[in-house]
């Protein structure tokens, strides 16, 4: 081989092993930390692994809020089709939640097969559902 | 009748832009030059006709026209008027107006600028523009036209701007992002321009770069304004979220960055030919990607306009056409592009070759965790987000690759690097920035952070060598003037490209400290309660509601003391709510610093006069903005470089001008 | 043989699109969600705009085919699409409101000026049955046959395009299926 041709084929070995690095690292970083989505019906009946990190949401059942007086820790029901979740969060409630309104939040299911969410997202405006809440209540709607 | 005019200006501009991607194109190819110089002509009357429609659609705002939809449902009477004015571009059919002026503009900056190129050349490029043009014109009258009306019964008062727009990152946010998305389609039209003639020398690459580098600039500009908009408005602390919106702004920019450091090996050495071409090409494209994303509602996230099929159908058809057809074109005349120059392992060519993979792997890293869930999801595998954990495993360690890479393509020469001459060069500086990375993290906190080490040693790595690339540079001539004067000596560009690299220093140091380092608690504060983060101590001093222009407010006041008990600042964040659409809305209140910010938002009222608080201290997250804004300097001052300015004619014999200096990129 | 390979963007361009084309209709929200299609009106027991005593039922407003608009006063769309729904009107179309996350008095008076084309307006002040219908936002209109069983939905304005395209078609062919 001439020097030319080597040094080509060294920077093409240089780059098959960069991008089949990265391209492994991304698979694996995929593989951590997707978060799969559940409704509250999937949630209560098991198909919700316990003590990984999911999404969940669903609508806020109105006057399930139950307020811990001690520190920033709320409860409260969420529900789509007629099945409700229990829902723990300690923190600043988003400004857009409301009774009623659709949420999305992450967090893990305990035993009980509550879920513990370390995050919440709301939406309130009428032109807003997120859609995997709005896929969840239309199944919902679909199996009844 | 304002509103039909700006609808006529809309579609006189739309017949212009015809004319403009056919006559010089035609001109270009029959060698009639009268048709190539009527591009200018035409890009500088659609530019005036554009400017004129977005003038009545101002105009339509600021005299509170609610006959017209798209005024009766992002404004109302009671909005201050500087909001009217940018509720002008809140919307989807208004900020897509905006867009296209943004293109008119830069085509009419490039009509004015391409006297010096030939004229062929300038002909092909106008003509790009003008298609690239046409398309979102159509796209805007066919299926998102700002002037319609509501009539016979127009609402009395409009359904107001959303409160989140509401707020002066709105004012310069958009434009700047904007003029940086847009300007991608300068170079593209270049690149497209240069495969119709089958023609690319240095010559081009140091016409495209000035263009490319004035871009980044805008685009850099623009995703450090919206990040600090979100740090502030959003409450919740955070400056970058991984949302698909923020991921469809950084994509371009990744790709363009790649693009501008691919254009000086092109430029310098004319390599890497057909790959700056794709570059151009796939920046533009993923421009008009992130265009797609946000108008088409296939991404949900915070900035997704309201949803229309028809219009993602129209886009993604315009996305086909264009990107389809500029890539086929790639693939057919590409070829031609070959060049035979040869360079050593250990060259510049090489790292920066380097930092082009690491800045396209980057790239579609970011992509594909955006992608992922639409992937999953049409595959009917069930519904899956991909969080910010996966970007920050990935494209942490990218970054700093890149930063090692930097380090080593500043000191090394074009063509053939001497191994021994490196090694003497750095030897000192690797040891220093690896035991003052450790140091720094060993003394900084009582917990020692892995990653904190390793981005502070990268840190020193860039400034250390830069400082050394400097001081070798202007050996010479310091024996006879002062450093000052010396460095005056240097060339702007690459004073520029100093400038850039130590942004990007500072921007991994505010980066790295504020996720290392942040402090932050919620808790329950009634009045007169106070709490401790780190050496500050927070009082809650109750709660007191105004009345605003369009809202009414709680504005909480909490004052900050230091562990001598002396006040250090006294915040005031605030809990609107927005009377026309009853939407709540948090102000967090900001104690601004360069060493550190004191962040304070007010969660709910939880009733007894005592509020849910939210407290951070985040050291050094300025340096994130302040980077940015170096880096744009630094662009500004390369644009800026005397030797871009170089007439045609005279090009013949300055062709490599910076070249005594070892060049730079 | 080295050509293929600049194919290569344009192949990964395109399967990107397809992709993205499919993205396009996974959540599309124009069309009737296939939950709600063919499945029977949720019962509800809600007053009439006009009349805060009179409840309305299920039962009070199934019989006939009719349009069931979802509006709402707040809602410049729905302004915008309310002389076409008095045209209808006129032709003898029969239209229900479903009043949506609204205020009474502000309803009243917004019908009062600007014409109305309901035969009466079903007041929903919480949403609730606009929950269980899963409406979006407004406006949206439900075509409902004689059995009161849901048969199309449209999300957005109604005007002269979609009523003659769309809606027109299927109310008349529902005008002639024989009454259960």
């Amino acid at each position: 081989m001439n020097p030319v041709r080597r040094q080509r084929l060294l920077l093409i070995l240089l780059l098959l092993a960069g991008v089949g690095l990265a391209t492994t690292l991304a698979l694996f970083a995929l593989k951590e930390n997707i978060n799969h989505y559940f409704s509250p019906n999937q949630m209560t009946s098991g198909e919700a692994p316990i003590g990984q990190r999911i999404r969940g949401g669903g609508i806020v059942v109105p006057g399930s809020l139950e307020r811990n007086p001690d520190d920033l820790t709320v409860t409260f029901k969420m529900e789509t089709g007629g099945t409700e979740v229990e829902v723990v969060y300690t923190g600043i409630l988003p400004d857009l939640f409301r009774e009623g309104q659709g949420i999305v939040g992450t967090g893990k299911l305990d035993k009980n097969r509550r879920f513990i969410a370390d995050e919440l997202l709301a939406k309130h405006d009428e032109n807003y559902m997120p859609p995997e809440v709005q896929d969840a209540i239309d199944k919902a709607h679909n199996a009844s | 009748m304002n509103p039909e005019l700006g609808l006529f200006a809309l579609i006189l501009a739309t017949c212009l832009a015809i004319l403009q991607s056919v006559a010089p194109l035609f001109g270009s190819y029959s060698g009639r030059l009268p048709w190539m110089a009527a591009g200018k002509w035409l890009a500088a009357g659609q530019f005036v006709f554009v400017l004129l429609s977005f003038i009545c659609l101002v105009v339509a705002f600021l005299t509170d026209d609610f006959t017209v939809s798209y005024v009766a449902n992002n404004s109302n009477s009671l909005l201050p008027d500087i909001y009217k004015l940018t509720a002008t571009w809140a919307g989807h059919e208004g900020s897509l107006l905006l867009w296209i002026l943004t293109l008119a503009g830069w085509g009419m900056m490039v009509s004015v600028r391409c006297d010096k190129l030939p004229p062929e050349l300038s002909a092909r490029v106008l003509s790009v523009l003008g298609m690239v043009s046409v398309g979102f014109l159509l796209f805007i009258l066919v299926t998102s036209n700002p002037f319609a009306r509501i009539l016979p019964f127009p609402p009395q008062d409009g359904a107001d701007l959303n409160p989140l727009l509401q707020d002066v990152g709105m004012i310069f946010h958009p434009p700047v992002l904007y003029m940086g998305y847009v300007g991608f389609a300068v170079v593209f039209a270049f690149a497209i321009a240069a495969l119709l003639g089958g023609q690319l020398d240095s010559a081009w690459a140091r016409w495209v770069r000035p263009w490319t580098t004035a871009a980044w600039c805008f685009l850099t500009l623009g995703i450090s304004l919206g990040s600090w908009w979100a740090y502030y408005e959003l409450g919740w602390g955070g400056w970058w979220f991984w949302d698909p919106v923020e991921n469809a702004s950084l994509m371009p920019w990744l790709a363009g960055t790649a693009l501008m450091h691919s254009l000086a090996v092109t430029e310098k050495r004319g390599l890497f030919k057909s790959w700056t071409l794709l570059l151009a090409i796939a920046t533009f494209s993923l421009s008009l990607f992130g265009t797609f994303l946000v108008r088409s509602g296939v991404l949900t996230s915070v900035h997704a306009f309201a949803s229309d099929p028809e219009r993602g159908m129209f886009i993604l058809a315009y996305l086909m056409v264009v990107v389809g057809a500029s890539l086929a074109l790639f693939a057919v005349r590409a070829p031609q592009m070959g060049s035979r120059i040869t360079f050593s392992l250990l060259s510049r060519e090489t790292l920066l070759l380097v930092n082009n993979i690491l800045l396209a792997v980057s790239c579609a890293t970011v992509l594909l965790g955006t992608m992922f869930p639409l992937l999953v999801d049409a595959l009917d595998l069930g519904m899956i987000s991909v969080g910010p954990p996966y970007f920050n495993a990935l494209f942490v360690p990218q970054v700093l690759l890149l930063g090692l890479a930097l380090g080593i393509g500043i000191l090394l020469n074009w063509k053939s690097g001497s191994f021994s001459k490196l090694l003497h060069q750095v030897r000192w500086i690797a040891l220093v920035s690896a035991l003052g990375g450790v140091a720094f993290a060993l003394f900084y906190a009582e917990r020692f952070i892995v990653s904190e080490a390793l981005a502070m040693a990268v840190v020193l790595w860039l400034v250390l060598t830069a400082g050394r690339d400097i001081l070798d540079k202007t050996r010479n001539a310091r024996q006879k003037m002062s450093f000052m004067a010396s460095l005056q000596k240097l060339p702007a560009s690459y004073l520029g490209m100093h400038l850039a690299h130590l942004g990007l220093a500072l921007t991994i140091i505010g980066a790295a400290m504020t996720s290392g380092y942040s402090l932050q608690r919620d808790l329950r504060m009634s009045p007169g309660d106070t709490a401790w983060l780190g050496q500050y101590q927070f009082r809650f001093d109750g709660v007191t509601q105004m009345q605003g222009p369009n809202y009414v407010t709680n504005i909480g006041i909490i004052t900050i003391l230091d562990d001598q008990q002396q006040p250090i600042a006294v915040l005031q964040p605030e809990k609107r709510v927005y009377s026309v659409r009853g939407m709540p809305m948090t102000e967090a209140g900001i104690d601004p610093g360069l060493t550190r910010d004191l962040y304070v938002a007010l969660g709910e009222p939880l009733g007894d006069d005592s509020w849910a608080v939210r407290l951070h201290v985040k050291p050094y997250v300025r340096l994130i903005w302040l980077g940015s804004i170096f880096m744009a300097l630094g662009g500004l001052l390369a644009v800026c470089d005397k030797r871009y300015r170089i007439r045609l004619k005279k090009n013949k014999t300055n062709l490599k001008p910076g070249i005594a200096l070892g060049g730079q990129v | 043989m080295k050509r293929w390979k600049l194919f290569l963007p344009l192949a990964f361009f395109l399967i990107l699109c397809v992709l993205l084309y499919k993205g396009l209709f996974l959540e599309n929200k124009t069309e009737l969600p296939s939950a709600l299609l063919n499945n029977p009106l949720p019962t509800f027991q809600l007053t009439t705009l006009g009349n805060p005593e009179q409840t309305v039922t299920r039962e009070d407003v199934t019989g006939e085919v009719f349009l069931l608009n979802v509006w709402g006063s707040w809602c410049p769309t729905c302004r915008a699409e309310h002389p076409y729904l008095l045209g209808l009107q006129e032709q003898g179309v029969r239209i229900i409101g479903l009043n949506y996350k609204d205020d009474r008095t502000e309803a009243q008076q917004w019908l009062r000026h600007g014409g109305d084309p309901y035969q009466f307006n079903i007041f929903d002040p919480q949403g609730k049955l606009g929950l269980d219908l899963g409406v979006y936002g407004s406006p949206e209109t439900f075509l409902v046959d004689k059995a009161g069983v849901i048969r199309y939905k449209h999300v957005g304005v109604v005007d002269n395009r979609v009523w003659q395209e769309t809606l027109k078609p299927r109310y008349d062919a529902l005008q002639k299926e024989a009454a259960p």
